[in-house]
């Protein structure tokens, strides 16, 4: 039975993939092995995502030596739902990359960069499946810099210092996290998270778990660059390789965001630390400044990756907001958001791509008259535009309907004014992008692009349509999201 | 609760925060780097310091020792340690880069050149 | 020739010894203190230290960058390999039990190729590093000529 081992393999088969992928070196035969490897990993994703809903949280004894041992994985539905989206992006990115890198990254530099996205993919599966505390870290600190790399893959020397940036608060980030763990450790005897969640019970609210939830807390929040610790992520989404900027961008900052629930709900959630301290009042604070200050800045920028990035820091103010709600229904509407906003971002991320292929940058006066030279890219554009603000119809008002919904049945009406005032703000940003398609002439020195390609046009015209789809009918969505969040909200500790 | 009960804990802070100043307060990215070393070496020692026991030996079960020291905070550390060296060669071979493209490896005049690039329409590439 | 005849000899006398410590490192490594992270440093340290003295063309004659670049993917192999054979032996990744007639040589079966694994991607790593950035200015001139 090989349905057994899934939870071990689900980081296995990219983690080998890797490895094979500097042996083959060559271009196509490293981009097939990629392609088989993620349709593989993707596969194993959904079988445990729909396992994990029929039988709840899969256990699986690493080397057989049973936890609190031995590492055990563990993966139930809010895990195997995030790790299905990873592994989607990852999915759809590979045959978008086959062209997208061609201009982007030099020929015999292509192995390294397929060899990357396996450890990056790997790494960021691994931090979803594992139940050990440390593990985390390590999984964490493997996708991490797989991602430096491959940012630094970007073709503007700016995207050396963007990597070399993103190296320095990441890496302060995951190590103020093992602080953290440590601390945890030192209380509880114990790296197990499951079993971490039961003693915390017992050592009540202590000055050391105290100090472990803010140490947590920071360290997370620098890798979901949350807003005032997001400085790293504009100049990385911005001049990282066009795939990369949307494999990250619906990826990697998710995956943190299920870390910081995981350790809000799971671990401190059974205790009185979270509740006492008033952990959620922080974070609705700094939620709320996240919704409008990088959305204002994403106003002005002159470079459609960079408002895009901005506009990513603005739209986890609305995850962290619901996070920050401390009730199931806060924490439903987080984790459809993260659905959603993985979907609009990424399909974004991947339109740009093709045009930044076609017009040779993202900077506005490149893009001007786009909506006449492009009319399919500029329209796919527009409507995850739509979704980001949040219109009727498009996955972005069902999650931010949830989310104003959680916020009244919590009786804070006013979140609802705040929700609606910094969507206008998102209206402001994704018009500046139809005057610029729509309304301005195209620059005369450069001829008529013509659409991308279609290996890069499908993968991001299907994100866009799945944005459609999951606005229409959220059906599964918002089923599967309230699992999630009863999973992190009622089962602290599964195993106890 | 005296100073020297915790003797191993203040270190560490302090530690903590050297390596974080320094990483804020240098221009230089080499030093950052060098900063950003000590900031992890500060977390080896928070793990590290309470597995020793007084005594204790490393824990391979003989008949003439009672007492083992704690072998888990060692095997994370090493694993800690080998993490640290990859982000650090690769943080060197990202300034190393960054010296060829730039020539420079002063972040304020780094930032000063990223900003003429962003006002001039026609960036320079990476090789030039 | 310069006048570094002392570095040269010594180096010649040293270098055996540092790589026969490092085997011992590994193999030691199921009693005592060691293991594959430890003898895959000393092992590339000891190329290294030739590198040094002799020069790094003379060192990428006896380690050649490609054999470097595909042991880093074999050790990963290796260690990832006995995973894989642990679940077709019916055990669960990683499971040395199954490996062996009774648990206790699985177990030594297990750790054995897991620790060779990572001795080699350790040590091949720490030489593609040395050699990524002792090489680069070489490199680049070569590239341009």
């Amino acid at each position: 039975m090989l349905t057994q081992h899934f939870p071990a393999l689900l980081v296995v088969v990219p983690l080998m993939a890797a490895p094979l992928i500097v042996f083959a070196r060559r271009s196509l035969a490293s981009w097939l092995i990629a392609l088989l490897a993620t349709a593989i990993t993707f596969g194993i994703a959904a079988s445990l995502l729909a396992q994990t809903l029929s039988e709840g949280t899969l256990v699986y004894a690493m080397g057989s030596w049973e936890a609190p041992l031995g590492i055990e994985y563990r993966i139930d539905a809010a895990g195997a739902f995030v790790a299905v989206i990873v592994a989607a992006m990852g999915l759809i990115v590979m045959p978008y990359s086959r062209v997208g890198i061609a201009a982007e990254v030099r020929s015999e530099e292509h192995y390294l960069y397929y060899a990357l996205m396996m450890l990056c993919l790997a790494g960021l599966l691994g931090i979803l499946v594992t139940g050990d505390a440390f593990n985390v870290f390590v999984f964490l600190e493997v996708s991490s810099l797989a991602t430096y790399v491959l940012i630094a893959m970007g073709r503007d020397r700016r995207a050396l210092v963007a990597a070399y940036q993103y190296l320095l608060m990441g890496t302060i980030g995951a190590t103020l996290y093992v602080v953290g763990v440590g601390l945890l450790y030192l209380e509880t005897g114990t790296l197990n998270l499951a079993d971490m969640a039961t003693r915390l019970v017992d050592v009540g609210d202590s000055r050391g778990v105290l100090a472990a939830l803010a140490f947590i807390t920071v360290g997370i929040s620098l890798k979901i660059a949350l807003f005032p610790l997001h400085l790293w992520l504009p100049n990385a989404y911005a001049y990282a390789p066009s795939p990369v900027s949307a494999f990250l961008a619906a990826t990697a900052t998710k995956v943190s965001i299920y870390v910081l629930m995981r350790y809000f709900f799971t671990i401190f959630g059974a205790t009185e630390v979270f509740d006492a301290r008033a952990t959620g009042a922080i974070l609705l604070g700094l939620s709320l400044a996240a919704m409008f200050i990088p959305a204002v800045v994403a106003i002005f920028q002159h470079d459609m990756k960079r408002l895009l990035a901005y506009s990513s820091v603005s739209q986890i103010g609305y995850i962290t907001l619901g996070i920050s709600l401390d009730s199931v229904e806060g924490l439903m509407a987080s984790a459809m958001h993260l659905f959603n906003h993985a979907l609009t971002k990424g399909g974004l991320f991947l339109v740009l791509g093709g045009v930044v292929l076609r017009c040779g940058g993202a900077g506005f006066d490149r893009l001007a008259g786009l909506g006449h030279t492009m009319p399919v890219a500029a329209f796919a554009m527009v409507v995850g535009g739509l979704s980001l603000i949040g219109v009727p119809g498009t996955a972005g008002f069902i999650s931010k309907w949830y989310l104003v919904s959680a916020a009244m049945h919590e009786g804070q009406w006013w979140l609802v004014g705040a929700v609606l005032a910094s969507s206008l703000l998102a209206v402001i940003y994704v018009w500046r992008f139809v005057e610029v398609a729509y309304f301005r002439a195209p620059p005369a020195d450069h001829p008529a692009p013509g659409e991308a390609p279609l290996s890069m046009q499908l993968p991001a015209l299907a994100m866009i349509a799945a944005c459609v789809y999951f606005g229409i009918d959220a059906t599964w969505s918002s089923e599967v999201s309230m699992r999630v969040a009863e999973v992190l909200m009622y089962n602290p500790g599964v195993g106890q | 609760m005296t100073l020297a009960s915790h003797f191993s804990y203040w270190v560490t802070v302090l530690l903590l925060m050297v390596g974080l100043f320094i990483v804020m307060a240098r221009e230089n990215l080499i030093k950052k780097l060098i900063g950003l070393g000590i900031f992890q070496t500060a977390v080896y020692l928070l793990y590290i310091a309470p597995g020793k026991l007084i005594g204790g030996v490393a824990p391979i079960v003989g008949g003439q020792f009672a007492v083992y020291s704690n072998p888990l905070p060692h095997v994370l550390i090493l694993t800690a340690i080998v993490v640290g060296v990859a982000t650090l060669a690769l943080g060197l071979a990202l300034v190393v880069r960054i010296k060829e493209a730039y020539g420079s490896i002063d972040e304020d005049e780094i930032l000063l050149m990223d900003a003429r690039d962003d006002t001039s329409p026609e960036p320079e590439a990476k090789d030039g | 020739m310069r006048l570094d005849i002392i570095l040269r000899v010594l180096a010649k006398l040293l270098i055996p010894f540092a790589l026969v410590f490092g085997l011992y490192v590994q193999f030691h490594g199921d009693y005592g203190p060691g293991g594959g992270f430890q003898a895959g440093v000393i092992v590339a340290a000891a190329v290294i230290f030739y590198a040094l003295i002799y020069g790094l063309p003379a060192a990428r004659r006896v380690v050649p960058t490609e054999m470097v670049q595909s042991l880093m993917a074999i050790g990963v192999l290796l260690y990832s390999g006995v995973g894989i054979a642990s679940i077709l032996l019916g055990g669960n990744y990683l499971d040395y039990f199954v490996l062996g007639a009774d648990p206790v040589s699985g177990q030594h079966r297990g750790i054995f190729w897991v620790e060779m694994g990572v001795l080699i991607t350790v040590a091949s790593v720490m030489l593609k590093i040395f050699y990524v950035f002792a090489g680069r200015r070489r490199d680049a001139e070569e590239a341009e000529e």
